[in-house]
């Protein structure tokens, strides 16, 4: 991301010992931008990688199911966005409403032909959902071909001293501040945010008082798959969309899932908070390839140091 | 007066092993009915399959004269059946306030005053309401599991060992509140416990399980006086 962005000032002449008190201020001053166009990378990787594991961590942390579709479900929701924006529809409803929508209804019809059937079976769940993923790659590619597919970014850009970056860096930490905040309410604060904390806690006594346990995995498994959809709509205009594109958000969103620990919001908020800084960090002082190496090795040390993940060690009992 | 309940050679299994074979017995509205038994006679596999959590692969359970005999356990919840676990299953990561608002889920509306008024008999739990569930002691959580059950406003209360890892006092204020219930309220209840004081304080009539039947029947009368030769104690 830091290669995005360009210089755009001059030098300006000047003479003697007054041009290098100007080079020594105009140097500071681009470390000064160079310092705040790396910091909206890393907020940006870091809002990237929350929303890419939001629905993840509903379906994986909350329910326990190994949905190892979860990036074909993010490629769908960048497809949607893609064709209704090619269709003349606004960009901002293809990537807010339509990629979530049309997710969720996907989301929908997995969980009743597929995943209700494999509830508390971890080993058969990720079969299914990896024979699902093969499946949707499949058909989106004998759709859409095996090319690279685009949305223009929506928003322009703005310059911080000598370099620029886009509004859409800034639009995308809000959207992953809104969503966290709407989980959160709707999780804490809702009678259904409730019954499903309770229900994927012990469905059968949840089932004791009267709920139908089988509604609300339907439910949760459909927001989880919303939210995906969302994903892949917010990262359409910043992705190559292609339909194996889900492969490579795939194990970051898991390592992040995991890394979090079993509170949903502030683990998974957590994690792609620590992740996000060590890979864009790792990309910006090596290359992008090793900003990965060094995010998977990290996830490790982690995962070793803190078997619960974050929220296990330090947010105990939190939503 | 109809049975309230009316089970009949009701049959169930874990796998392949039989575990109720052939239990028949009825009880009337505002009974307080007793169940003793050993560990291993089938209380707790009786309670379970009572509530629908354990499916019947024999016989028949009429609650109101309607057979539930193939009815899924939330459905039974919402015809006015609660059950008290044995093990409490508390909802560990809710507060105590959230565990007593999920045995709000069957009412249309919300309706908190409900929990007020239950809190009314629980006064050890008011204090408590901000705190986890799993942050509770064993006969704390006995007291939100029962009171948890009350907000569900159930006709017929299945209470399964509910002295069970228990600590004394509290167990005395569990057959207190009880009995408070009993007094105000039009509840009936079938009590599954090897504690037979705790059994003779509250029940109106006891029957005794043995090897997935039940095998007799005492008064409450004779239980008070010591004439328990039927039971497994």
């Amino acid at each position: 991301m830091v290669g995005q962005g360009c210089k755009g000032a001059s030098l300006v002449p000047v003479s003697g010992l007054q041009s290098g008190l100007v080079l020594t201020s105009y140097l500071k001053g681009i470390e000064m931008d160079l310092a705040v166009i790396v910091a909206l990378d890393v907020v940006n990787g870091a809002a990237s990688l929350f929303l890419l594991c939001l629905g993840l961590a509903i379906i994986f942390g909350m329910m326990r199911i190994i949905n190892l579709a979860h990036g074909e479900f993010v490629m769908l929701g960048a497809y949607a966005t893609v064709v209704s924006a090619n269709a003349g529809l606004n960009i901002w409803i293809a990537m807010l409403v339509v990629a979530p929508a049309f997710v969720a209804l996907v989301g929908l019809v997995v969980e009743r032909c597929l995943i209700r059937f494999l509830y508390g079976r971890l080993i058969d769940s990720m079969l299914a959902t990896w024979g699902l993923s093969l499946f949707i790659v499949g058909f989106v590619t004998t759709i859409f071909g095996n090319t690279t597919k685009g949305v223009p970014t929506p928003l322009g850009g703005f310059s911080v001293g000598a370099y620029r970056t886009s509004y859409y860096t800034l639009f995308l930490l809000a959207m992953a501040l809104v969503a966290a905040g709407i989980i959160y309410a709707l999780m804490r604060h809702t009678r259904f945010g409730l019954i499903a904390r309770a229900t994927m806690q012990n469905p059968e006594m949840a089932a004791k008082l009267g709920v139908n346990p089988a509604r609300i995995y339907m439910m949760t498994f459909t927001l989880g798959a919303a939210l995906s959809g969302l994903a892949g709509g917010l990262l359409a205009p910043v992705s190559g969309i292609t339909p194996v594109m889900g492969a490579a958000y795939i194990a970051k969103a898991f390592i992040t899932v995991v890394g979090g620990g079993a509170a949903i919001l502030s683990g998974t908020v957590a994690a792609s908070s620590l992740f996000g800084f060590i890979n864009q960090l790792g990309a910006y002082f090596t290359t992008p390839v090793y900003g990965e190496v060094i995010l998977f090795t990290s996830a490790i040390i982690l995962i070793r140091l803190l078997p619960q993940g974050i929220s296990g060690r330090f947010f105990k009992g939190q939503l | 007066m109809s049975a309230l309940l009316q089970v009949a050679g009701l049959r169930a299994n874990y796998g392949r092993v039989p575990i109720l074979m052939g239990v028949t017995f009825a009880m009337e509205p505002g009974e307080y009915l007793g169940i003793l038994g050993h560990n291993g006679m089938g209380k707790t596999t009786l309670m379970r399959t009572l509530m629908g959590a354990l499916p019947a692969t024999g016989g028949a359970v009429h609650y109101r004269g309607r057979n539930i005999t193939a009815l899924a356990t939330h459905d039974r919840a919402r015809l006015g059946l609660g059950l008290v676990p044995q093990g409490r299953e508390i909802f560990p990561s809710l507060s105590v306030y959230e565990n007593l608002r999920m045995g709000l889920v069957t009412a249309a509306k919300e309706d908190l005053s409900i929990i007020d008024a239950v809190l009314e008999d629980f006064p050890r739990l008011v204090r408590l309401l901000d705190r986890r569930g799993g942050a509770l002691s064993g006969g704390e959580q006995q007291l939100l599991a029962l009171a948890r059950c009350l907000c569900t406003q159930p006709d017929l209360i299945l209470l399964d060992e509910p002295t069970e890892g228990i600590q004394p006092s509290i167990i005395d204020e569990i057959i207190e509140t009880l009995a408070g219930l009993k007094a105000r309220k039009s509840l009936s209840m079938i009590i599954v416990e090897q504690n037979l004081d705790f059994i003779t304080s509250l029940s109106d009539r006891v029957l005794s399980i043995q090897k997935g039947q039940i095998s007799g029947t005492v008064a409450r009368e004779d239980l008070l006086a010591g004439k328990i030769a039927m039971s497994c104690a």
